[in-house]
This record gives C-alpha cells, structure tokens and sequence, in this order.
C-alpha cells in the first residue's frame, strides 16, 4: 500500500490576504461566503485584478476590504461610495468595487447612494444586508423588516423599512440584483454580469446575522437560515422592484430585477466628456487619468 | 520640480483672493475637485469647473460636503491632487475626513475662506472664527499644516505651498482664508512655471513585494504607492502596523499616533513662515494673520507715528503654532496685542507660548466687519503704558 500526499489547496486563497487569516465574521454569517462568490466572479470573468479596487465603508461587511489582496480602501462610516467616485473619476481605467453593508449604505451613507446612482457612475456595488447594525450589537437598520427585535427596539420594531431594490432602481442603477447567502452560484453569476456592465450596479445580498439578528428572534442558526432562505425564496427574474420588499418571515424574491441602460451616452464618465468635448471644442483637454507626477 | 505649465497661467492678473487661490491649485498640479457649494468660498471651484476641463482634470460637485471631503481623497489615491473649499457651515460637516486624511496619510489641501459663526451666522461677512476648528475639530490626537493668506498674491502663492507642503509631509493642509481676503481684487503677478517649485509625490520605487504601505522613511513619513500596479495596498482608517493592516495593541497605536504628530512637529522650523518687522527694540509686538494683520498695520503705523516703538509679527503659518518666535518675542518686549477676528483663539496659544514673560492683550471681535485700527491702538498704546 502506497502513501499519497494530498495536498489541500484552496482555489481563492490567492485572493485572500491568507497573513490576515481567520476573519472577525462570527460562525453562520454570509459575509465570508459572499466574498467566496465574489473570488469565482472574478475567476470565472477573469477579471484583471491589478486594475481592480475594493472600497468598504464601516461595519461587519466593511472588513472585506481589508482581507482580500487587491487595492483596497477601508474608509469612513457611510462614505465609501463618495470615495470611490473620487478613484474611479481620478483613474478610469480601475474597475472600482463598492462592498458594504446595508447600514453604512443605506443609512448614513444613502445620501451618497442615491446620488452616485442618479449620475451613474460606473461603481459596482455589492450590498450585504442582514437586516440589522451588526458590528456595533444589532440595532435596527433602515433594512430591518416589521415586528422583529433588535436591541434598540426590544420590544419590536416599528420603523417602515426600505426596499433596496426598488429605491436603487428609482435612482438610476442599471443592474439591480438580489440574492441570498444560500444561492452561491447565482450570486456568483450575477457579479459576473455586473463586472460586464458599465454604470452604476447593485447587488443585494441577504446574509444570516446568527448572533445579533436570528437568535434575537428566535429564527436558529446559520444552518436554519440557510433552510430557511432555500424555503421562502423565489426567482423570479425581471420582477417589478415595488414588489420585492422584504418582511420578517414572508416570500423572499431573488433574481436579475433590472438590466438595462440609460440613453446612448451611457455612465457619468462618458456624459462628463461628450458634454465638455461639445461646449468646448478643441480647448477641451481630455485625459485618460488625472495623474500627477 | 517646476510646476506642469498646462496650470500656470503666467502673466500680471487683477484677482479676487478666491480666483488666485484656484490659480495656485491649477499651478501647483491640483487636476482634481470635489465641491459643495458655499458661499464665500465657492468662486474657487467655480473657476476650477471652468478652467480645469482645458487643462487635463475634473472638477464634481457632490451632494454635501461629507461627500466632497472624503471624494477629493479617493482622487488622490487615484493618482491626483486634489483640493476642496469651503466656509464654516461646510467645514463642520469636514471634520471626519480630516481625521481619515491625518490618519491615512492622504496628500490633499482644503481651502476655508472663514466667514461668521456660529451655524450659518454671516454668510457673506467675514471672521477668522475657524482657527482652532482647523486644529482640533476632528477627534484624535494628529497635527495638521495652516496657513493664512492676507491678499490675493498670497492665495495664489500660499496655494501653492500647501500642496507642496501636503506632499512632503502626507498631511491635510489647510489654506484658511477669510471672507475679505477671498473677495478682495488686487494685481496678482503669477511667474513662468520654471520659477514655481513644485513637490512631487513621494511615489515608492520599491517593487511591491518588498513595499510597506506605512512604512516611514528617516523624516517619518511613509512612501506612496501607485494604485493599479500591483501594490495590493491597504488603507484603512483603523489603527493600522507597517503593512497597513489593523491592529489594536496599544503599542502599535502608540507608534503610529505618535509618528504622525512627531512628523509634523519636528520640521516645525521648516513649515513655519511668517513675517517679522520692527521685533528689536519694539516695547510692544502685535500679532495678527489674515486680512486683521492689514489693518493692525495701519494701528502700528498710527502709533509709531505717536512715538511709540512697536512691532509686527504676522502669521503666515498658523498650525503648527510658532511657539519659539513668540517666546522669543516675550522675552524682549513689555507686551504683546494679539488682534483677531474672533473673540481668542490664536491669542490662547500666543499665551501660552509667551508663559508670563510679557503681557498678552486680545484685541477681539465677533466678526462681520474688519476691526478699526484704533481699537487696535488703544490697545498698543494700553499695554505700552
């Protein structure tokens, strides 16, 4: 009998910064299981990650930045995609991903949201959303859907909460997604199809929150979660938006809501230089990056 | 380096403060722009929008000024200068992304042309109420540049030095212009591009593998890297080690904090300016910045005239404070009246520098209007007695 060597590789260890290995995200969270999507999407669209950049707000989703190995930018609470505006209209020529959480995005940070997406600046932005402010103990969100516990409303929520989808669609994106921890492969494609568009995308991804979100409300671990996600969700692609919304334990609607493009000059960065080249002529002084020396 | 003559636009101008100021940002590299507008600041960004698109760059005009603080640094570690203005209201709502500047170590300059506060107060009148806003305003402990222009030939000059000075240190540097400063129209010479130095990045000729992010050279101050080369960098405004990656020890928090204040503080010989005239055998110094120190000229010359020896010590770089001229001047003189447009902000650190050894008079107000000269006189002449 024979002895083999087997040896355990991996495949998007070359993606992770492996000397910051293991990550802060607690068992059962979907955080880590986007970001193994988000490797294959890369992988599989074989994408050029020298000319690729990952810009995080603050909170759970936030620390993405700082374990993948691409150039990556941590910011403030709130005010990635205001950064990252700044790097993608500075150097056009980088693929600029947004990837944070539903509170830094859509709470202090959806001013910022809504208008990036009214100028379509060509961002890619992946929103985590489990429904609750995690990193800081599991208060209510802008996201956190009717009558479940959070540990500022410990006796129920009441607040109204957004539908992300539909209000990134009012706005202005052209790609508008939503998946669930549970549907991997789908969510994998889908960013895929969002590295293939150019303007402002978004993909929402419903991540189970074991310790702050379901133990709260007695919704199991992330195990039943997943069973639970496999349960209720259904796609339907090309759903009308107002009729995605969310709510504690009804029918969760995934798939490819929205694909399409706005007018023939396409993302801000091709509007801003049609509109100069046009009013100025041959005194426009067009520049491939803003660079300095 | 001389600066790119695409930005320079050589010859003998007749300028607002505001104007020369964009000029000095074209000069100096800034290609790039993120602004809110306020008012009276916002001429700067106007003539940015409108030069910037037949010289290579952008110019956006965010939502808010969150948004414009925190976009004009995405464009630097894009591959820009880039710069921001704005006035009180707006550097209020700043204050954040100083601290994510301070701490990431992100060349940008902004630009306060100071009106009257509190809140929205005098939107069209000036003040120098922002002094120790611009020092303290964020949280944490981490040191900032000021500078302090009293004409338009200095907006345009002193523009230039704060782009240069926020790449050689990596620190936000701030141009605090006042309300009349910014709306006063004055010949504003702007040389050839050969006679503009300029400071160039301090991009890393390392290969990436053997590149530290945070990683300080002799003077403390760590080399930038080029995004989209490989580097793989990562900013955060976490406290961060060598790598730039997070870590809360208190001892690496220690090393880094302490390293981003000592780099500034220990070139406070090479980043002050100023301006001194009449300092020996004054009995009297007064102390200004700003467009107070045009009319506290006026004040010296009146009580000059009257016999009195008195001298003048202008601030050109506010922050870091110039701790050792003013004790200097301490020593020699029986007084010191310190004449600015609020009601004691910089005159705290003149106390404090002089530590007793003369007496330090305020000549306050509350903004709106510049002070008389003779409020400024009677106060020289007071502590002269």
């Amino acid at each position: 009998m024979s002895e083999a060597t087997v040896t355990i590789h991996n495949p998007v260890e070359e993606f992770l910064r492996m000397d910051r290995i293991p990550h802060i995200w607690c068992p059962g969270c979907g955080i880590g299981t986007s970001v193994n999507s988000f490797a294959h999407a890369l992988t599989d669209a074989n994408i050029d990650r020298k000319n690729l950049a990952i810009v995080s707000g603050i909170g759970c989703t936030g620390r993405v930045a700082g374990y993948v190995n691409l150039d990556s930018f941590h910011t403030t609470h709130g005010r990635a995609i205001p950064f990252a505006t700044g790097l993608k209209l500075a150097n056009p020529k980088l693929n600029v991903v947004v990837y944070s959480g539903d509170g830094d995005l859509f709470a202090i940070g959806g001013n910022h949201l809504i208008h990036a997406a009214r100028r379509n600046i060509d961002l890619k932005v992946v929103c985590i959303n489990n429904l609750v402010f995690a990193m800081t103990g599991g208060q209510t969100a802008p996201t956190t859907p009717g009558a479940v516990v959070t540990s500022t409303n410990p006796y129920g929520t009441y607040d109204p909460s957004f539908n992300l989808p539909y209000l990134v669609e009012a706005a202005g994106a052209v790609y508008v997604a939503r998946w669930t921890a549970f549907h991997v492969k789908q969510l994998a494609r889908s960013m895929e199809e969002m590295f293939a568009k150019k303007g402002f995308s978004f993909i929402e991804v419903l991540s189970p929150c074991p310790t702050l979100y379901q133990r709260r409300n007695k919704m199991g671990d992330g195990l039943d979660t997943m069973k639970f996600y496999k349960q209720v969700s259904k796609v339907r692609n090309g759903a009308p938006t107002s009729e995605v919304a969310l709510s504690k334990s009804g029918e969760i609607v995934v798939g490819k809501f929205v694909d399409r493009e706005r007018g023939e000059r396409g993302d801000y960065g091709n509007l801003m230089h049609d509109s100069l080249a046009g009013a100025l002529g041959e005194d426009y002084v067009e520049t491939e990056a803003c660079s300095c020396q | 380096m001389h600066a790119d003559p695409a930005g320079v636009l050589t010859g003998t101008h007749f300028l607002d403060g505001d104007h020369a100021c964009c000029e000095g940002a074209l000069a100096a590299g800034a290609r790039f722009s993120s602004g809110y507008p306020i008012t009276p600041s916002t001429e700067v960004v106007e003539r940015f929008a409108a030069r910037v698109p037949t010289v290579g760059g952008t110019f956006i005009q965010m939502e808010d000024e969150l948004a414009a603080s925190i976009t004009l640094q995405g464009a630097v570690w894009g591959g820009a200068k880039a710069f921001t203005v704005t006035s009180g209201p707006g550097f209020s709502l700043m204050m954040e992304h100083i601290g994510y500047a301070a701490m990431t170590e992100t060349p940008c300059v902004f630009v306060d042309v100071q009106r009257g506060g509190p809140s929205t107060g005098l939107p069209t009148l000036p003040a120098q109420q922002d002094m120790m806003q611009v020092r303290w305003g964020s949280h944490g402990d981490y040191e900032i540049i000021a500078l302090c222009p009293n004409s338009p030939q200095e907006c345009f000059d002193l523009t230039i030095t704060a782009f240069n000075y926020s790449e050689k240190y990596r620190c936000p540097v701030f141009v605090m212009m006042d309300e009349v400063v910014g709306h006063m129209t004055e010949k504003v010479v702007i040389p050839v591009p050969e006679d503009i130095e300029i400071e160039p990045r301090r991009y890393t000729t390392l290969p990436p593998e053997e590149f530290l992010a945070y990683k300080p050279g002799a003077d403390l101050v760590p080399d930038m890297p080029r995004v989209g080369e490989g580097y793989n960098v990562h900013v955060t405004g976490l406290t961060h080690d060598e790598r730039g990656y997070p870590d809360m020890r208190p001892a690496v928090q220690d090393v880094l904090v302490r390293r981003l204040v000592d780099k500034i503080k220990n070139n406070v010989d090479k980043i002050t300016l100023f301006e001194a005239d009449h300092i020996e055998g004054a009995e009297v110094v007064v102390v200004s910045y700003g467009i107070t120190s045009r009319v506290a000229q006026k004040a010296i010359d009146m009580a000059r005239q009257k016999g009195l020896k008195v001298g003048k010590f202008r601030l050109i770089t506010a922050w870091p404070f110039p701790e050792k001229q003013i004790a200097e001047i301490a020593a020699k003189v029986k007084g010191i009246v310190v004449a600015e447009m609020n009601l004691g902000q910089m005159v705290r650190e003149v106390e404090r520098a002089a530590a007793g050894q003369a007496k330090v008079r305020l000549v306050g107000h509350a903004g709106g209007s510049v002070h008389k000269p003779e409020d400024i006189l009677k106060a020289i002449m007071e502590v002269a007695r």
